[in-house]
């Protein structure tokens, strides 16, 4: 990983056509970050966070500290009456759709990283009717709509198309692709999208650096500002994440945390809500090692937290999961699943004759019957759309 | 006199006539749990989210609530009043009658209804022929615009939403019981059977309430204890309640004893 950085761009420096926005959340979320210190929280500093009634900043430092791992069972069962307040009984379910693997990044732990030797696609205009009529089939009635990284490939006409064919299918359209300036979310959101996702990946900014070689991803301050232009785009709401086990899984939740806390105190309308992947193994490289591995248990733990920090938040629970922990996960902090899932190009109709490889492997590759039905069995409602374009 | 009044103790709203007081919220329920609450609770009158009426799927609420309970469709989703009118449109292309609960929030944390935004879509929405419902802060000046506007009723949120923490606004929700000439129908944080018959002690019309049964243990009771509760409360309010001391016993030597009689 020891690559001469002085032959490349600073990965803080804005690349020619990169909207730059005022925003002091930036400073705010790293500096925080930086001088957020985990391993310095008692067990007394958890018990008083989790007594507050509103959780501040440094309640939610407490609540992912490790002082707070012998307190999960309480944190799961303040978390579950948390969600019951905000969503009652219901559970969300959607499907992403990947239409282009193309990427120009280089994203050392991606599947997807232009340098690696996958079957690369991009589904045209009949083969996403086609997905998309496939997938509306199973009952699904919210998609969120997933590319790789490429302008070149998938610009944002190939995915406002892509956004305006959801909409003859689906009741909501999200979006998880690269990031890119408000006029081009705006034009999105007039396409029929309303929802953007954006991993933030790693918040540490020196392991950001290493991890993004090249690529306009490498830019680091225009990702974390995607959510911000996405909503001054017109979007109505936006979602986080850290991608967990690239850098200290501990302090990147804090900052992914603190970033929707900022982002809807300054956009107060905003719905917002959180991804929680951990890392998993890829395909198409030799792998790539977790910086530091998480467990199913820190995981709920960071999700727990996440949900007593802002207990009004979406949450999702991710298919590199396994079955019966997203079963109960869901519920207990998340808010929605998806179903029928697959991360490679072209394989849910059966149609499309050549298909691209995936992302990453799912752990959970439930239809959307047998999902419905698992939720039932935990007593919960699934619910295929609480959303209507105005 | 009031006694004589019960026997013909009618909600009415928007010109149709309902004995019961309790309006209960749809969205947190499994929707085959539904019939049930709404049997046990006795309701006449349930909300919906159009949003979550907006579906095609099997799942969708409006196949599970029973045929004879009036709609209460509400705008949830809309940040303007422009926003909400167009849902309240929606909602009648969908079949869900003329009755509309003004919801327009601009925060996504506490779910606090706008005000301001809430009289423009009333007034936008009475002016179509919609029997308008509003969903507020409990605010004396609002309330009278909301009443001008041309609201069935004013719905005062008694404690942000899903909070039930009961009738945190308590004093502000007397005052407009006392002051607006139109049913006042409390709203929002009503945790428990106690505080709703507190509140329908005060003076309220009814009562709505919806997280604290849809994640009761048992939903079919908890509708059922609501349901008494609101009706006791109704009748302590109809048979005038008797005074309360505030304040520890009375004094034995009066502070107004020395006056002479004249």
């Amino acid at each position: 990983m020891k690559e001469d950085k002085r032959k490349k761009i600073s990965h803080m420096e804005y690349m020619e056509g990169m909207e730059q926005i005022h925003s002091d959340i930036f400073e705010k979320v790293i500096t925080a970050r930086e001088g957020y210190q985990p391993w310095r929280y008692t067990g007394q500093d958890v018990e008083k966070a989790l007594e507050a009634e509103y959780k501040s900043p440094e309640d939610f430092a407490a609540l992912l500290s490790p002082a707070a791992e012998p307190f999960l069972e309480e944190m799961a069962k303040k978390a579950k009456e948390e969600t019951q307040k905000h969503f009652g009984n219901s559970v969300y379910l959607f499907t992403p759709l990947y239409i282009s693997n193309y990427c120009e990044n280089h994203c050392v732990y991606c599947g997807f990283n232009c340098k690696n030797k996958i079957h690369r696609m991009k589904l045209n205009r009949e083969e996403i009717e086609k997905e998309m009529e496939a997938i509306a089939g199973t009952g699904l009635e919210e998609i969120l709509i997933l590319t790789g990284e490429s302008p070149g490939q998938a610009d944002v006409t190939y995915i406002g198309e892509a956004c305006r064919i959801a909409r003859n299918y689906f009741k909501m359209v999200g979006l998880e692709v690269y990031p890119m300036n408000s006029e081009d979310y705006r034009y999105l959101r007039d396409c029929g999208a309303d929802y953007v996702t954006v991993f933030q990946e790693t918040y540490d900014s020196d392991q950001y650096e290493i991890l993004h070689p090249a690529g306009p991803k490498r830019v680091f301050p225009y990702r974390f500002h995607a959510q911000e232009r996405a909503l001054l785009g017109g979007m109505r709401g936006v979602a986080f994440a850290a991608l967990l086990g690239l850098s200290d899984f501990r302090k990147d939740a804090f900052a992914a945390g603190l970033h929707a806390y900022y982002i809807q105190r300054n956009y107060p309308y905003a719905e917002i809500s959180f991804s929680c992947p951990r890392l998993r193994p890829i395909g198409g490289s030799a792998g790539w090692m977790a910086e530091q591995e998480v467990t199913e248990r820190q995981l709920l733990q960071i999700m727990c937290a996440y949900r007593l920090f802002l207990p009004f938040a979406g949450m999702t629970i991710s298919t590199r999961e396994r079955a019966q922990f997203r079963d109960h996960a869901v519920g207990l902090a998340a808010t929605k699943i998806s179903a029928g899932v697959s991360t490679g190009i072209g394989a849910h109709s059966g149609e499309v004759k050549e298909q691209g490889d995936s992302q990453f492997e799912i752990a959970d590759s439930r239809d959307v019957s047998e999902v419905t039905a698992a939720i039932r069995t935990q007593g919960l409602q699934p619910v295929m759309n609480d959303y209507v374009y105005v | 006199m009031k006694m004589r009044e019960e026997k013909k103790d009618k909600l009415i709203l928007g010109g149709r006539e309902f004995t019961s007081r309790f309006i209960l919220g749809s969205g947190k329920y499994n929707v085959e749990l539904i019939q049930a609450a709404i049997e046990q609770a006795g309701a006449e009158i349930i909300t919906l989210a159009v949003r979550r009426a907006n579906s095609d799927g099997a799942g969708n609420i409006l196949d599970f609530i029973p045929e004879g309970v009036t709609l209460l469709p509400n705008t949830s989703g809309a940040r303007t009043a422009q926003e909400a009118v167009r849902i309240a449109r929606l909602s009648r292309e969908l079949g869900c009658g003329n009755f509309v609960k003004v919801e327009i929030m601009r925060d996504s944390k506490y779910l606090l209804p706008d005000n301001q935004e809430t009289v423009k879509a009333t007034e936008l929405l009475a002016n179509e022929g919609f029997t308008v419902l509003p969903y507020m802060y409990p605010d004396l000046n609002i309330a009278r615009d909301l009443a001008q506007a041309g609201a069935a009723a004013v719905m005062p949120l008694a404690a942000p939403i899903g909070s039930n923490k009961g009738l945190a606004a308590r004093e502000f929700i007397q005052i407009l019981i006392d002051e607006i000439d139109l049913p006042i129908i409390v709203d929002a944080g009503i945790g428990r059977p106690s505080q709703a018959c507190e509140a329908m002690e005060m003076g309220a019309a009814a009562v709505m309430a919806n997280t604290a049964i849809a994640t009761a243990g048992n939903i079919p009771l908890m509708a059922q204890a609501f349901r008494k509760a609101i009706e006791a409360g109704r009748e302590a309010y109809l048979s005038g309640l008797g005074r309360v001391r505030k304040t520890g016993g009375e004094a034995s030597s009066p502070l107004t004893g020395f006056l002479r009689e004249e």
